[in-house]
């Protein structure tokens, strides 16, 4: 114990309010000076507003926050970057019409060019292994590659405290190994790490003391190589997660199809599709994982009708040919798809939950177009008992969910409509353990009711839970496909490189 | 000292006081500014708050003014909430009535009065037409439909030059620039005698009602809206942008050359170079004073005739420019975009500095 060596950070009785809700009540945390410390917590359980705290991005009501020894009141991110405190956000603080270099440029000071700072993005990337082009503009980028702007964006700053909010959801298993040897080698040069995952093994593995919160107060304090999973959640969500039954199922007949699929990209940053071939059974969860931005949502976008330019015969649905049918008569014919974003694509932001409804199912509706609104409601509130999720009731507008609580109700909104054929992709991004494990489950009852699942997600660790078969999916190419009982961890991320030709051809 | 405050969601209060509020301040401005030129300024607000409302024929007269307004926004609430900016239809209402003035000079003594449903119809026709060729345009070749529309105001003023100045000038007419006046057959039929209400009125509260039911009874309506606040979402559902951006700008030229027939075959009679009266820019204020809501928007064409009989009043018993109907017209539409602010934001007094 160096007792003589200020902490990096202290944190004393914060307590911040919003509107209707307590998000932090009296916490306190102490950092020491080149440890790695996580935070652990549901969504909700008030980390991400904390770490905003320590950012200087929101004011605490009240509460002290020593830095260093020293009492400071950091009054917004420039001056907490001033003061080596650097933060790779959840939720992406990103530009869109600017490109990446841009964006940086935009949290660094202005001494530098625009050319030197695209110049030092390069270097970073290379160093950690973070590909990504600088002149590309944002929205271009995939949820994946933003998070990796924003990872070299904290890192160009050369923080002395660094706060991570879940950095690794996103990033290959040889990438999440990269990243923990950068991050152990700044903790080893004395950089302060806080992490925020919900993963418990990558908290084990990185970090040698750990702060659990949970409804905005601190419910433990632990060193987490001493910790078991069951100790740790007990403390997170004050009881163990439900374990998923999962029984090996001869899968059915073959409902959805892929048959040499090729399709250009449709714009200059998308990625194009190289004759893909997938099929999905009656009974049968098959996932596809990668790294985002491999052409997964340009797939998707192919699968479920959004884009209808693939040839008509390269796309079957339960033996017809749909590839240029739009999504409506898609659904019609049974296949539903759970869209990666919640709000603006899978839900109208300031529109009702009921109003909602309407997107993808049409019982409330006449032939002749007419909208029963006390049908709409009924279906909407069925929603949100059968699924549990917490919403002022079916008149409140999507964007006052939480996202874990949105997702539940677009995951239930597809699944009550019975499909065939169901694509989900990302069902558990930024969602809480809690609404995680009940959207798995449902999943897989929907399975073992017939549907045939196709799940797209960045998580492996999702992936090997639910899926019965796996694809990998990279350079707009997916790989053979393979059992999940003959899959391991390694030989996926090898796969997620575009490593699995030629011999693996079927 | 005061502070904006981000709401957790927009207000819902506010969505509604705002207008309300915005109507105040513009008054309290107006006063001023009525000080300010030197008049009496409670025999300013006289002429815009009493005097259009003091008896049931000056009702009348708030009526025929409203009705343009209200048939105009109405199209342009579907329209906006589409997320398509049709801004020209000033140039729509215009066409309309040359559409409808054209089929209105086709009428002789023999005509039956059928000839009217013809008219109007021609003026719904001409209108759709001019909104057309901007939706076109867009859909085409993704030419801004904000520009489009409203250059396209200018060129539908010069169609109608030429003709009332040409061709369609009254031979008979000690070559004013004008048409000769249409067939009393032509006359959209009036409600009673002794005001100039017509049912165009009665249309026009039709068309609240439908487009009510359309926005939020229907499919289309949905799928039209959803197109507007979330293209993603309405590319997911499957809802066709094309269509919408087709069915919006239809709807709002429809509506405009519709006000069009219904001026230039009501209280006007027939065709001159005076049509253009600024409904079809007025109608966007009313739209949004009346939050793109067909109820509202009752209210605001009612408030923005006000303003337009407030104006000629005070220019010839005050002695004011008539521009003070403008004048009024954005100061209200200001105001209304400073209130708006209150949806989303709350006013916080802190005392000091935290």
């Amino acid at each position: 114990m160096q007792s003589n060596e200020p902490l990096r950070l202290s944190l004393s009785n914060i307590t911040k309010r919003y509107p209707g809700v307590v998000a932090n009540r009296s916490v306190s945390l102490s950092v020491k000076s080149g440890e790695a410390h996580a935070v652990l917590g549901e969504n909700g359980a008030g980390k991400s507003t904390l770490m905003k705290i320590i950012y200087g991005a929101v004011k605490p009501d009240e509460g002290a926050v020593q830095y260093n020894g020293q009492s400071v009141q950091i009054r917004n991110p420039q001056q907490a970057r001033a003061l080596g405190i650097s933060m790779v956000f959840q939720h992406f603080s990103l530009f869109d019409t600017l490109s990446v270099a841009e964006n940086v440029w935009l949290g660094l000071d202005r001494t530098l060019s625009l050319a030197q700072v695209t110049e030092r993005i390069s270097a970073k990337a290379t160093e950690y292994g973070l590909d990504i082009d600088p002149s590309r503009p944002v929205h271009t980028l995939s949820v994946g590659e933003m998070q990796r702007v924003e990872i070299i964006r904290a890192l160009l700053t050369e923080p002395q405290l660094l706060i991570l909010d879940e950095p690794t959801s996103v990033l290959t298993p040889q990438a999440v190994d990269k990243l923990f040897v950068v991050l152990k080698k700044l903790v080893s040069q004395g950089c302060s790490l806080l992490y925020i995952s919900h993963k418990l093994h990558e908290i084990r593995e990185l970090c040698s003391a750990c702060t659990v919160l949970r409804g905005g107060e601190v419910t433990g304090v632990c060193d987490p190589r001493e910790e078991s999973n069951a100790s740790l959640s007990r403390m997170m969500i004050g009881a163990e997660p439900p374990a998923l039954k999962h029984q090996d199922r001869t899968p059915g007949a073959l409902l959805f199809e892929a048959r040499h699929l090729s399709l250009p990209k449709e714009d200059q940053f998308g990625v194009n599709l190289v004759d893909i071939n997938l099929q999905v059974c009656a009974g049968e969860v098959v996932g596809i994982a990668g790294v985002s931005g491999n052409g997964q949502r340009e797939l998707l976008y192919a699968l479920s009708g959004e884009d209808t330019r693939a040839a008509a015969d390269s796309v079957h649905l339960d033996g017809e040919a749909v590839g240029r049918v739009g999504p409506h008569q898609r659904r019609q014919a049974g296949l539903h798809f759970v869209p990666e974003e919640r709000l603006g694509r899978g839900a109208v932001p300031s529109l009702s939950l009921s109003h909602n409804m309407l997107l993808t199912r049409s019982e409330a509706m006449s032939p002749s177009g007419w909208i029963d609104m006390q049908v709409l409601q009924a279906q909407a509130q069925k929603i949100i008992q059968q699924f549990n999720v917490k919403a002022n009731g079916p008149q409140a507008p999507a964007q006052s969910l939480s996202g874990g609580n949105l997702q539940k109700f677009i995951v239930g909104r597809e699944i009550d409509a019975q499909p065939k054929v169901l694509l989900v992709s990302q069902p558990t991004w930024g969602v809480d353990v809690g609404a995680a494990a009940q959207i798995r489950s449902e999943l897989l009852a929907l399975r073992d009711a017939g549907c045939a699942l196709l799940v797209v997600s960045e998580e492996l660790d999702e992936l090997f839970e639910i899926s019965d078969r796996l694809y990998v999916m990279a350079n707009g190419k997916l790989s053979p496909s393979i059992q999940r009982k003959d899959a391991t961890v390694a030989q996926i991320g090898e796969w997620m490189s575009g490593l699995w030709e030629p011999h693996a051809e079927t | 000292m005061l502070k904006l405050e981000l709401r957790p969601q927009a207000s819902e209060f506010w969505r509604y006081a705002s207008p309300v509020l915005a109507l105040l301040i513009t008054v309290a401005l107006g006063i001023g500014l009525f000080v300010l030129l030197g008049k009496d300024p409670l025999r300013g607000l006289q002429m815009f708050f009493w005097e259009p409302v003091k008896s049931a024929y000056a009702l009348g007269e708030l009526m025929v003014k409203a009705t343009p307004l209200l048939v105009i926004a109405l199209g342009l609430a579907v329209c906006f909430r589409s997320n398509v900016w049709n801004i020209g239809a000033e140039g729509q209402f215009v066409i309309g009535a040359v559409a409808a003035g054209g089929v209105a000079l086709l009428a002789d003594k023999e005509t039956g009065r059928w000839i009217v449903v013809v008219v109007v119809l021609a003026g719904v026709a001409g209108g759709m037409f001019w909104a057309g060729i901007t939706a076109w345009l867009r859909d085409q070749f993704h030419a801004n439909e904000i520009l489009v529309s409203l250059m396209l105001v200018y060129v539908a003023d010069m169609v109608l030059g030429y003709l009332v100045y040409g061709p369609w000038k009254d031979p008979a007419g000690y070559n004013f620039p004008q048409t000769k006046t249409f067939e009393a057959v032509t006359q959209i039929p009036r409600l009673m005698s002794g005001s100039r209400v017509s049912v165009g009125l009665i249309l026009a509260l039709t068309g609240v009602a439908a487009v009510w039911v359309f926005l939020f009874r229907t499919r289309s309506g949905f799928a039209q809206q959803v197109g507007g606040l979330a293209p993603s979402a309405a590319r997911y559902a499957g809802f066709s942008s094309r269509k919408a951006l087709w069915l919006a700008l239809l709807t709002s030229g429809g509506a405009a050359g519709l006000a069009g027939a219904l001026e230039v075959a009501g209280p006007i009679g027939q065709l001159t170079p005076y049509i253009p009266s600024g409904y079809g820019f007025a109608a966007i204020i009313v739209a949004y004073v009346g939050r793109l809501h067909p109820i509202g928007i009752v209210f605001s064409a009612i408030l923005m005739s006000m303003f337009y009989i407030g104006g000629e009043l005070a220019q010839s018993r005050m002695g004011l420019p008539k521009s003070i109907t403008g004048v009024f017209q954005g100061l209200l539409l200001f105001s209304l975009l400073a209130c708006d602010t209150l949806m989303a934001y709350r006013l916080r007094w802190q005392s000091g500095r935290a």
